[in-house]
């Protein structure tokens, strides 16, 4: 797990640089709260962290941060319409069984979506499926059959899926290795997927 | 039952007179009144870590530690609050109050009535959760706690930590509201007055001026109990505790007991009704059924409650199906619509609402770290 983590972090940096100072953040799948508290410490961020974990909502708790023990499969309706300046779900979506639907909820409570994912389209993951197998990767670290990931895709996919969803992506950036890719077909080249998007 | 190792130890409850009038919401005015207290742990200097727990529907101020030559009176939420326990007394200045109507010392309908000479009985002034809190509040500025680090409670008890940050939004820094409802369902409702009705309609009950007669309506606060504790508990842990074990083991073709959730429910009525009053009881029921802070907001609950400053922790269980889950959403989504500090937690617990007063791992946990933030944010001036 250290390797996401250390992976995690990069997209950290970047989301972090998408999030002006005092906003409203809502981060879904907060884990320990890591994400939030650092939004917290380094743009004065108020908000809430979400999670279905037990063990996620007391570290989230132990952190410092708001969290609300939910389950994003049943949508966000604790949350009012556009209360949020940002919403992050990071690393999360992959895993989630109603996935337009937390898309369409993500755009209805927040201003902007921040949304991250490993890239199934990337280079290594296209080659151990050429080769006949399932991937397994730094960012998919799971064998096929006990893996939480449901709803794979790759950048091109989500690409198609925000503008079926009627999404305008802001920004897209691709991660491999813990660095951000400087050029290149990121489809190709990224392992790790981050998504900027708004209602249109 | 033993205390436990980290207890406060032996306590003494203490009465404080009151002799300014306090109007109650319902017009009635009581002009002097005692509140019966607990506390444990030290007040410090900055008079900055005083949390008041408040209680639930049968509880008391004794809150936690025992008597001396009482070992077995353990308070109600010893598990909760001693030294190094969630609710650590090490930090904080924890007090328990009798809430006024109570029948544990504090004035209630077994009180004398200065006016009569005879005990108040059903003349005693219905009381609501925004009275309870008034009278706390005097306590507390008696005891010259301008703030509360933090107010909490269970069940009825998380109705007045829910009403304090609304009565006084700058007294109180936490609000800890476990196992709560913004309001009684109709269900909610149609449980208080089965149990009201048993009481009333008991021969013994004279109206309630019982006291006089010599006799306290015993079958039907029996029967108020055993009712209100089958909404205590789930389904599955009755079936797990009880199932359809017989107590003889085999059936009688009688109407005597054959099953032991019969026994069990028995049991816990006699009890029951050895030691409350059956007054109180319908009073108690009654500051639940009329806890509504949003009906004065049109109904909305986030309305009622944008006044609030605290931040709040509040908790369910899933298996508490008197106030369930989502009726603490409720809550939730209404501290939420105002942009308070809150966090939520959802406990998948087998034991339903009394689960609030049992030793769970991950629910002492969370209390157990929110408190630490609360110590964290309130300035020490030990």
């Amino acid at each position: 797990m250290s390797a996401i983590l250390t992976l995690l972090r990069a997209d950290f940096a970047l989301i972090e640089s998408w999030i002006a100072p005092g906003s409203r953040v809502l981060d879904l799948g907060c884990g320990d709260g890591t994400l939030l508290a650092r939004l917290k410490r380094e743009r004065g961020v108020s908000g809430y962290g979400v999670d279905i974990a037990d063990a996620n909502v007391l570290a989230s708790l132990e952190r410092g941060i708001n969290v609300i023990q939910s389950d994003l499969e049943a949508g966000l309706s604790t949350f009012g319409d556009n209360s949020f300046d940002t919403v992050i779900l990071s690393h999360t979506l992959q895993a989630m069984r109603h996935t337009k639907r937390i898309m369409q909820e993500m755009a209805r409570v927040g201003r902007e979506g921040v949304v991250s994912f490993p890239n199934f389209g990337f280079v290594k993951n296209r080659k151990q499926v050429a080769a006949g197998r399932m991937p397994v990767s730094e960012e998919m670290p799971y064998q096929w059959h006990d893996t939480p990931n449901v709803h794979l895709c790759t950048m091109a996919d989500f690409d198609q899926f925000c503008t079926d969803l009627g999404m305008a992506v802001i920004d897209r950036r691709a991660f491999t290795d813990n660095r951000e890719l400087a050029e290149g077909d990121p489809n190709l080249l990224g392992a790790l997927a981050v998504y900027r998007f708004r209602k249109r | 039952m033993t205390p436990s190792p980290n207890s406060v130890g032996a306590v003494i409850p203490q009465t404080m007179h009151f002799d300014q009038p306090l109007d109650f919401r319902s017009g009635t005015r009581l002009d002097a009144y005692d509140l019966v207290y607990e506390t444990y742990g030290a007040l410090n200097s900055a008079r900055s870590n005083a949390v008041l727990v408040c209680h639930a529907l049968n509880a008391s101020h004794h809150v936690a530690g025992w008597y001396a030559g009482e070992p077995d009176n353990i308070g109600w939420w010893d598990n909760m609050i001693g030294p190094g326990k969630p609710l650590d007394t090490n930090r904080f200045f924890v007090i328990g109050v009798n809430n006024l109507g109570g029948c544990f010392g504090s004035t209630g309908p077994k009180s004398i009535n200065p006016a009569t000479g005879e005990p108040y009985g059903s003349d005693f002034p219905v009381v609501t959760v925004e009275d309870w809190v008034e009278a706390q509040a005097r306590l507390a500025d008696r005891l010259g706690i301008v703030r509360f680090a933090a107010v909490m409670g269970g069940s009825l008890g998380a109705m007045q930590a829910l009403q304090w940050p609304l009565s006084y939004p700058d007294r109180v820094g936490h609000a800890l509201v476990v196992a709560c409802t913004p309001r009684l369902s109709a269900q909610n409702i149609a449980f208080n007055e089965v149990a009201r009705q048993a009481i009333v309609t008991d021969p013994d009950f004279h109206g309630g001026h019982y006291y006089r007669h010599g006799v306290v309506p015993r079958r039907g606060l029996r029967l108020a109990r055993m009712i209100g504790h089958i909404t205590y508990l789930s389904d599955d842990v009755m079936a797990e505790r009880f199932g359809r074990e017989l107590r003889d083991g085999h059936i009688k073709f009688g109407y005597d007991v054959d099953f032991q959730i019969e026994s069990y429910l028995r049991y816990q009525g006699d009890k029951f009704s050895d030691y409350f009053d059956a007054n109180t009881y319908l009073l108690i029921t009654r500051a639940l059924d009329y806890f509504d802070p949003a009906a004065d907001h049109g109904d909305e609950l986030a309305r009622a409650l944008a006044r609030a400053k605290a931040s709040f922790l509040v908790v369910s269980f899933t298996t508490d199906w008197r106030f369930s889950p989502a009726r603490s959403r409720e809550i939730v989504r209404a501290l939420l619509d105002n942009k308070a500090d809150v966090s939520y937690a959802e406990i998948d617990a087998p034991h339903g609402h009394d689960e609030f007063l049992l030793e769970d791992a991950r629910y002492h946990a969370l209390v157990r770290a929110y408190y630490e933030r609360i110590a964290g944010t309130m300035g020490s001036g030990a």
